[in-house]
């Protein structure tokens, strides 16, 4: 207990240090000019973000569009208060809290020239909700607009968002990273290979598995910005030579959230002025379990492997100390919702004391039939990736304790979803990113029956009740309540035990300014139209 | 030898439609295809969606009419288009084919021009201290990974100058065109170098002992003259087979030396490709790959007749 609240009083006296430290740094006036130069870790699929669930896609085309609102790109945590208008000038809820309205801005251009209006809101979404006759190839956060009845216009200026039932949260969903608004006279396989958008930057060019170049954009609508000429972003999937090459300088700043503890240790011996943040990444390491075939269908082993876990050795082990522990919501300081460490300790398998619940593990296995002389043998499935697989090791290892002899079964990426569907796996150990911190997100998604990402097949009428009451909830610090209820009986139930919230780290150059790394997601801060260079 | 030349060209032919054979059918073998990866990211299926990219990009036809498509195709000179930059597969491969080109040119360039007169000065000099010196210089080109050899260089290029050789599409200076082309060449042609040196050695070791050669000795003949004219000439036969299978297992190298240098190349794009299952990239480049290595082999054949005249092919 005392760990896990030190962990938590740590992480907020480096907010806090942070934020001093902001406080106290002079302002300077912006430079214009300057060519951004970043590596890319690998080739996005695309350049279309609505077709994309990855932030390779988000990273070096988010600065192309605008969303109706975003988060605002200077304040590292999301949150509702952070949340700004952006191609909306306001927005109001109707009073029965079903109809949210935007006024949207005028004179705004798209890249190509012609008048940004509301019609494009309302392709934007009706696209999203599969309700246009132009399709999208693949539309992953579809389930988002579950609630969306329809959207209508009135005018060219003004776009109301009909909802089924009360959802606070759309508000959060919108203002992601992943809701720009796409143009209506652009298809969907134009905005794939050469998107247009609003944004500060232009898009110049794609190459695959080369570079992706991005041009200032002189019409933009928000004057004096961007600051900078333009943004190259230069494919380096080799992360050595990605990193050296940061080192000596050929680049300003690191792909985002992507350099690990250990290779921060690097980055800061060989370029000690460099800039280096650790953050959460809202994404999770967590146990799928098949609970509909033995041995996993028996709730005991269910309960004895959360028991198992000790969390602390895998952040011990793979960051150094630097990840966070909590249930499905990211914990505090990072997140928002997380449930407070009190709360936490109480869930079986999360107390401080391992042995006494490997003990309790031991029992629970010995009821139902395993022992010392009689092992369960079992194979931990998972993707064939390194953050996939250097945790699931560790997790072999720790069952061991439980008489649970189990191997490594590395599927390739190709087949790892569809296996995961078919439910041809005993245990696996899988990742889990939220793009926003917001129960309705993750909830409905990873835990709502017949959800197609709710890969343990977990569904409890009861619980998704309570999905329904939180999403509705408007009062914040009730809604906070019932999300921390929801999250422990989750854990109880061993839905998807989550053994981790990993952290990694984002460097650049001393004279590159106004760069945010968000703290509680890794999908919505890369506008880039605040960044500039001080040289 | 003009009816051997057109029967080998017959042959040449054949091969290459095998060789369709065995891609095609091979790349269908790996689990999983390009709509399994696109869905990945998303971390589910959705099995309308999927059946529809499927009938999109026609990899839901039977397979034998996938292959006469292809093969239709590149008869009219169509290559199809990428399944994930939904560019023509032409306008995606021939850019990169100059740059690995060059950079397998290089290598060779580097591998024959350092490992034949290393050779014939180890074989000269056998026994000696520069012997054993030479030796191990070889042995450890065979030995050394070029990725890892890719690696240090970057790493002592850091250290050393501060920078980083970054590919540059356009270099402009000689220092600029040298980063960019000739170090990565070095990474990949020092094996080949190792190898080429090494046959080199006991092919002129054999060749200075012939009789010949004392005879030219005898005759006044001065070193130079009785080291390259006589014997060098006469052990280069087994050298060009070597660097001519060499050009063929370049490509390996040159995978990782693309991918370690960042250099946009064919082979680091053909890994690329089969990581997204991009079936017109994939069934392409190791066509035309395997067009490169017949040619290849059918030149080093040509080349015997050239260099020993004693060589000829009957018709």
């Amino acid at each position: 207990m005392r760990s896990v609240r030190a962990l938590a009083g740590a992480g907020v006296f480096v907010l806090a240090a942070g934020t001093v430290a902001l406080a106290v740094e002079p302002k300077q006036e912006p430079k214009q000019g300057g060519i951004f130069r970043i590596y890319h870790r690998d080739s996005p699929g695309s350049a279309s973000i609505h077709e994309e669930a990855t932030y390779s896609t988000n990273i070096p085309f988010m600065p192309v569009f605008n969303n109706l609102v975003v988060y605002k790109q200077d304040v590292a945590q999301n949150s509702m208060d952070s949340i700004i208008p952006d191609l909306a000038e306001s927005w109001a809820w109707s009073s029965d809290k079903k109809t949210l309205t935007f006024k949207l801005r005028q004179g705004v251009k798209w890249h190509d020239g012609k008048p940004f209006t509301s019609a494009d809101v309302k392709c934007t979404f009706d696209m999203l909700m599969g309700k246009s006759p132009q399709k999208f190839r693949k539309n992953p956060r579809k389930s988002w607009y579950d609630q969306v009845a329809d959207v209508t216009v009135n005018g060219d200026y003004e776009a109301s968002f009909n909802l089924k039932r009360p959802q606070p949260a759309l508000l959060a969903l919108l203002a992601s990273g992943y809701t720009p608004i796409y143009p209506c006279h652009v298809s969907p396989a134009e905005m794939r290979t050469h998107p247009i958008g609003t944004g500060p930057f232009k898009f110049v060019e794609f190459k695959t598995n080369e570079s992706i170049k991005l041009t200032r954009n002189p019409d933009y609508f928000k004057k004096g910005l961007p600051h900078l000429d333009g943004i190259e972003f230069t494919i380096i999937p080799n992360r050595s030579t990605a990193i050296l090459a940061f080192v000596a300088g050929n680049f300003d700043m690191t792909f985002p959230t992507e350099v690990s503890i250990p290779l921060l240790k690097d980055v800061k011996t060989q370029a000690p002025n460099a800039v280096c943040v650790v953050e959460p990444t809202n994404v999770s390491t967590n146990i799928i379990v098949n609970s509909s075939s033995p041995p996993f269908d028996n709730l005991d082993i269910r309960r004895a492997l959360a028991l198992a876990l000790d969390r602390k050795a895998f952040v011990s082990i793979l960051f150094e100390g630097q990840a966070d522990i909590g249930g499905t919501m990211l914990p505090a300081p990072g997140g928002v919702w997380g449930m407070p460490t009190e709360m936490l300790e109480t869930i079986p398998g999360y107390g401080p004391d391992v042995n006494a619940n490997r003990e309790e593990a031991r029992k629970l296995m010995q009821k139902a039939g395993y022992g010392p002389d009689k092992h369960l043998a079992v194979k931990v499935s998972t993707r064939n990736i390194p953050v996939y697989r250097d945790p699931a090791v560790i997790l072999i290892d720790q069952l061991k304790t439980i008489y649970v002899d189990a191997d490594l079964e590395v599927v390739e990426t190709a087949n790892w979803f569809s296996k995961v569907a078919r439910k041809d796996y005993a245990l696996g150990l899988n990742l889990t990113g939220n793009s926003v911190d917001d129960p309705d997100q993750s909830f409905y998604e990873n835990y709502s029956c017949g959800s197609e990402r709710n890969y343990t097949n977990y569904c409890n009428k009861d619980v998704e009740k309570l999905f329904d009451e939180q999403s509705m909830e408007t009062d914040v610090t009730k809604r906070k309540k019932l999300v921390w209820e929801i999250d422990k009986k989750l854990q109880e139930d061993v839905a998807r035990p989550i053994i981790f919230h990993s952290r990694m780290g984002t460097c650049w150059q001393p004279y590159v300014k106004g760069v945010t790394i968000m703290v509680n997601s890794s999908y919505n801060g890369y506008r880039y139209e605040d960044v500039w260079l001080d040289k | 030898m003009f009816a051997y030349i057109v029967r080998r060209l017959a042959l040449m032919l054949v091969t290459l439609i095998g060789i369709s054979i065995v891609i095609f059918f091979l790349l269908r073998i790996v689990p999983g295809n390009i709509v399994d990866i696109l869905f990945d990211a998303a971390g589910f299926v959705d099995p309308a969606d999927k059946a529809n990219l499927e009938r999109e990009l026609g990899i839901d036809q039977p397979l034998v009419l996938q292959y006469l498509h292809w093969i239709w195709g590149l008869l009219h000179g169509d290559l199809g288009y990428s399944y994930v930059s939904e560019k023509p597969a032409l306008q995606e491969i021939l850019p990169r084919i100059p740059i690995t080109a060059r950079l397998a040119a290089l290598a060779l360039l580097f591998s024959a021009s350092i490992g034949i007169p290393l050779g014939v000065i180890s074989a000269v000099h056998q026994g000696t201290k520069l012997d054993y010196i030479l030796r191990v210089v070889s042995l450890s080109g065979l030995s050394l990974p070029s990725f890892w050899l890719g690696l240090l260089i970057l790493m002592a290029s850091v250290s050393l100058f501060g920078n980083i050789p970054i590919f540059n599409p356009n270099p402009k200076t000689l220092g600029e065109m040298f980063t960019t082309y000739c170090l990565p060449s070095m990474a990949v042609g020092f094996r080949s170098a190792a190898l080429t040196m090494r046959i080199t050695r006991s092919s002129m070791l054999e060749i200075l002992r012939q009789d010949y050669i004392r005879t030219a000795r005898a005759k006044g003949a001065s070193e130079a003259s009785v080291n390259f004219h006589h014997a060098l000439k006469n052990a280069i036969l087994p050298v060009i087979t070597v660097v001519g299978i060499e050009a063929a297992f370049l490509i390996g190298g040159l995978i990782v030396t693309e991918t370690v240098f960042n250099i946009p190349g064919v082979a680091r794009f053909l890994v690329e490709a089969i990581r997204w299952r991009d079936y017109p990239i994939v069934q392409n480049l190791v066509m035309l790959i395997a067009v490169v290595v017949v040619f290849a082999n059918f030149t080093v054949d040509m080349l015997y007749a050239v260099v020993d005249p004693r060589i000829r092919y009957a018709d």
